[in-house]
């Protein structure tokens, strides 16, 4: 996820009002294509003002999916990502979203219930101490940003692939999705979601998952980017129908993989 | 010697270059947008010469052109070497071909009557010009993908280093680019000979 978001909303989980604003951000969205397309460098080479501005980002998004669909051929579900000794461990590893540091959710523990809905045969809702007590593994893995940086860090919690079996998920579905409490929102594809290092993380360098890096949980994958990696996970679904994301939307690559 | 009928440059070699051009002018634009975004040294590009407006913007450019770059890149090497023109126009070359032309480039004593001929310097430039636009395509590569292309990540240093070759690769080619316009303004007849062929 990336901290520097051109606005700064405290919303409130209602989707009526998250509609709103979506609407109200789209000018923001079309922003960069009119600063984008006026620059003359672009226009003299071709000779004309190329495009308008709307069918401009309709190809580039046309061009984004098609990058999701080639992302997902070059997908090897057995390729893992490099691991690190402890000793290269980023400290203070970085904190990001799309808020400050001084807006991170605190979640309750005791109150708190994982929702696991959608193409799944058992909807029962989690208590913290029932994920707790699924065996657990840990990982010492890059995390890389869209924006370029990287940093490693220390993971543990349970295989999400044994999460999926265990909640009886259909893994021919091809979306999984997460709601968090931040009301942040992604999705990713079935075969990461069944990658053997992605992982429903319940705790950071052997201490529980601090708020700051999505208490009480997080989907970590390192074959992602930092902004497919949702923290404060509230509701858990799989689906045929694709649920975008709070990036995703506003035109980062769905895919998002490396 | 020259045969006046026959074009200096052929229409595929023109259209590759100029695809690339245009390919090249927003690979880089949109790529400095988004060093901006997680700068690794004391400076950030100037916005006004950025495309993409915000970071995904720039991401979309810089992943759409990509595939310009690298699907006309394959195109004009492949032409290049299976036409013969690679060995033809760039070979041989020595190292001291390349200084002597140097010294007589800087003393304004190179010829350019001919351009069906590259010297020496030409040579050299452009050949390390494709070798970094290889290298710029393969740095890319990591990372955009660093965890399906191990090994190339490993050659590569890792996804950090890979990071530095790809700003290092772009600020080559930017360079070369700079001296190319230069040598195009001096020897106005090249700009001709690339748009109509001769």
């Amino acid at each position: 996820m990336i901290k520097t978001s051109p606005r700064r909303l405290a919303i409130d989980g209602d989707a009526v009002v998250k509609e709103a604003l979506r609407r109200i951000e789209q000018p923001s969205r079309r922003l960069f294509l009119q600063r984008s397309l006026t620059l003359g460098g672009l226009s003299l080479l071709s000779g004309c003002a190329i495009v308008d501005e709307e069918s401009a980002e309709h190809a580039l998004m046309a061009v984004s999916r098609f990058n999701d669909t080639v992302q997902g051929w070059l997908f090897d579900p057995r390729q893992l990502a490099p691991t690190y000794p402890e000793s290269m461990i980023t400290r203070p590893f970085p904190f990001n979203a799309y808020y400050g540091e001084d807006e991170i959710r605190q979640v309750d523990a005791d109150s708190f219930r994982l929702e696991v809905t959608g193409m799944v045969a058992d909807k029962h809702a989690w208590t913290l101490p029932e994920l707790q007590a699924l065996p657990q593994t840990d990982q010492v893995t890059r995390h890389i940003c869209v924006e370029g940086w990287s940093a490693i860090g220390k993971w543990g919690g349970v295989p999400f692939s044994n999460f999926l079996s265990r909640i009886g998920a259909d893994t021919s579905a091809r979306y999984v999705g997460f709601k968090c409490s931040d009301d942040y929102y992604t999705s990713i594809d079935m075969p990461t979601a069944l990658h053997p290092q992605t992982l429903l993380t319940l705790s950071y360098d052997g201490q529980p998952l601090p708020p700051r890096y999505g208490f009480p949980m997080k989907l970590r994958m390192p074959t992602k980017l930092g902004y497919k990696n949702p923290k404060h996970i509230q509701v858990i679904f799989v689906t045929n129908t694709y649920p975008g994301g709070y990036w995703e939307d506003q035109g980062y690559n769905w895919f998002g993989g490396s | 010697m020259t045969d006046d009928t026959r074009p200096i440059h052929p229409a595929w070699l023109r259209a590759t270059h100029w695809l690339n051009a245009l390919a090249v002018v927003i690979l880089a634009m949109s790529g400095w947008r988004i060093y901006n975004a997680a700068p690794f040294f004391d400076f950030t590009i100037p916005r006004e010469i950025t495309l993409g407006g915000w970071l995904g913007g720039a991401i979309q450019w810089h992943f759409a052109a990509m595939w310009l770059l690298a699907a006309n890149g394959l195109a004009y090497l492949l032409c290049n070497a299976g036409t013969g023109r690679l060995l033809r126009k760039f070979f041989p070359l020595s190292p001291r071909a390349i200084v002597a032309d140097l010294l007589a480039a800087l003393r304004g004593r190179l010829s350019h009557a001919d351009l069906h001929h590259y010297n020496a310097v030409q040579r050299a430039a452009y050949l390390l010009v494709m070798v970094d636009a290889v290298l710029l395509v393969l740095s890319g590569l990591v990372l955009w993908k660093s965890v399906q292309f191990p090994l190339l990540r490993e050659l590569l240093g890792g996804y950090e280093t890979a990071r530095r070759v790809h700003f290092f690769a772009m600020a080559a080619l930017v360079a070369f680019i700079a001296v190319h316009l230069a040598m195009v303004a001096v020897v106005p007849r090249t700009l001709v000979a690339m748009i109509r062929g001769r």
